[in-house]
């Protein structure tokens, strides 16, 4: 039997909620700070070093240097993002290279597709996402924010960027997309959060429709 | 301080912890940033030195925040005792120190912990390092120790070094000054931002320079406990494993980063 | 802010760890399945929060224990520990 919950006289939350209000998805506050979550050390990785690489279920690959990346055509989306911990923050800046300019890169070296994607990050971090979620001018890999150099502490050198899913799925600190046939949960999927994530549907865990 | 003395609870704690409603029996301002909440909590079960509870709030909307808090009180005392410093962009904490009055009710769970505790037969010497309010656990230390017999004190040399801001920030400034019996109790302080002019001890973070010398060597194998800032905390734990103390011996507590 | 700064350590994992085990579990001892180093639960670091909890090795940095509560659950992965030792009496 439920019990009735102790409530703590004169304590409110110290956002107010306005999940009335059209551009913020149900049950999400906006914020004006950039919170920073992490599930472990900020890794350090110099850019002579790094590289990022989009492989297929069969092991090919293509793969660009710091150098070649930077070479390649750049957006600089302003989008709003959401938390699966509820905050929202709107209208954030960014500067990077459309997943969409990697995929048809790779597609021309011959690397195979797949209707699912792992982002593969230093330090370990996973997340899985459909396909269909990071096409179609839906997705980045970002390393500008703000105008400036995107700081370690929010995914520097480069993380995804996918705002129109909670944010958990803009992976920090990626190195890269594998293309996979089934989908595979990455590091909080597989302790419950959604596969997919879509905050306008509230997709917050496994099981939420 | 303590209303009642009770007998030391056993060793054994309770199989689940429930959310318990205490009552708020007492509020006493500390420092101008940092208040103690006494409560009285229904069937508590006692607690060891160091250990901390859980506190959750729910607003009427049903918004929930839940946080921990070290015990302040030693394990004699039958209230239960928390000071909680506020962080100003906080959630809970200015609830806690500004709205949270005598006779309200307050949803706690609790004892918790059996790492960062100490109890007389761990024994000592005993080094405790305070980073703001790191001090919290440690002065359920410190007051279990005054509280032991007068053998079992004696034979438990205590040194506490507290890092604080200035010495308006230090929590228990007076009680400190009481409990100082040197040898046997040193405190030491040291102010990392301002100190009057006539203050001739420490003026800057803790080194190596001030553990080695308020430490003692490694051959004493002395039990040490760090609480207060992640960032203080591991760089005094470090710098003491450097100075040739044993890992084991070096007990932690982080509370986050500073407000 | 780094999420060194913020990091907390296993101490403050004990009050879910006892939702989950009937003992104390900060004073349990965990061997890392990654680098074997052998320390007490309270003593490994903390980040994750408020996703989770992920407590990850102080030595090699190995997820050890990672807990994630989601309405009605609770998900533990302790693929990272070796093996856990639990004082029944304190």
């Amino acid at each position: 039997m439920a019990q009735q919950p102790f409530i703590a006289r004169g304590f409110r939350a110290r956002s107010s909620r306005m999940a009335e209000a059209p551009r913020l998805p149900p049950g999400q506050y906006e914020t004006n700070d950039f919170p920073v979550l992490s599930a472990g050390p900020t890794p350090r990785t110099s850019l002579s070093t790094w590289d990022f690489t989009i492989r297929d279920a069969d092991g090919r690959s293509a793969r660009w240097s710091w150098n070649e990346f930077q070479t390649l055509p750049r957006d600089t989306p302003v989008v709003d993002i959401h938390c699966v911990t509820k905050w929202s923050k709107f209208g954030t800046k960014w500067e990077g290279v459309s997943v969409d300019t990697l995929l048809a890169a790779a597609a021309s070296q011959d690397v195979g597709s797949g209707p699912f994607v792992v982002a593969i990050c230093d330090g370990g971090y996973t997340t899985n996402l459909p396909l269909t979620d990071v096409t179609g001018g839906k997705a980045w890999v970002a390393f500008g924010y703000d105008g400036a150099a995107l700081p370690p502490e929010h995914g520097g050198p480069a993380r995804l960027l996918v705002p129109h899913l909670y944010f958990w799925k803009s992976a920090k600190w990626v190195r890269g997309l594998q293309l996979m046939l089934t989908d595979s949960p990455g590091f909080w999927e597989q302790l419950g959060y959604h596969d997919r994530g879509d905050p306008w549907r509230e997709q917050r865990y496994q099981g939420d429709p | 301080m303590s209303s009642d003395i009770r007998a030391i609870p056993e060793a054994a704690a309770p199989a689940r912890l429930e959310w318990r409603v205490a009552k708020v029996v007492d509020v006493r301002d500390e420092t101008p940033r940092a208040r103690t909440l006494v409560l009285d909590v229904p069937q508590w079960p006692g607690h060891r030195a160091g250990q901390h509870v859980d506190v959750r709030l729910v607003a009427e909307d049903g918004y929930q925040a839940q946080r921990s808090y070290s015990i302040a009180s030693p394990p004699e005392d039958r209230t239960v005792a928390l000071t909680v410093e506020r962080l100003d962009d906080g959630e809970v904490s200015p609830y806690l120190v500004g709205e949270l009055r005598r006779g309200d009710g307050l949803e706690i769970r609790g004892p918790i912990g059996g790492y960062f505790v100490w109890d007389v037969a761990v024994g000592g010497p005993l080094l405790l390092v305070a980073g703001g309010s790191g001090i919290v656990p440690l002065m359920a230390m410190l007051r279990r120790h005054a509280l032991a017999d007068a053998s079992a004190r004696a034979a438990v040399p205590v040194r506490l070094l507290y890092s604080a801001r200035t010495p308006d920030d230090v929590i228990y400034h007076a009680e400190l000054e009481q409990l100082a019996d040197p040898p046997l109790v040193e405190v030491v302080f040291t102010f990392t931002r301002n100190a009057p002019p006539t203050w001739t001890g420490y003026r800057r973070r803790i080194d190596r320079a001030i553990l080695e010398s308020v430490s003692w060597p490694p051959s004493a194998a002395p039990h040490a406990y760090v609480c207060g800032p992640t960032v203080l905390v591991e760089s005094v734990a470090t710098l003491l494993v450097e100075l040739g103390h044993a890992a084991s011996r070096v007990r932690t507590e982080r509370f986050g980063p500073t407000g | 802010m780094q999420s060194e700064e913020m990091r907390l350590d296993g101490n403050a994992a004990g009050g879910i760890l006892r939702d989950v085990f009937t003992h104390e579990m900060t004073a349990a001892l965990a061997s890392c399945g990654g680098c074997g180093t052998v320390g007490p639960i309270g003593a490994l670091l903390e980040y994750g929060q408020p996703m989770g909890i992920v407590l990850r090795c102080p030595t090699c940095d190995t997820p050890v224990l990672r807990i994630v509560r989601t309405p009605g659950l609770l998900r533990l992965d302790f693929s990272g520990i070796r093996l856990l030792t639990i004082p029944e009496r304190l």
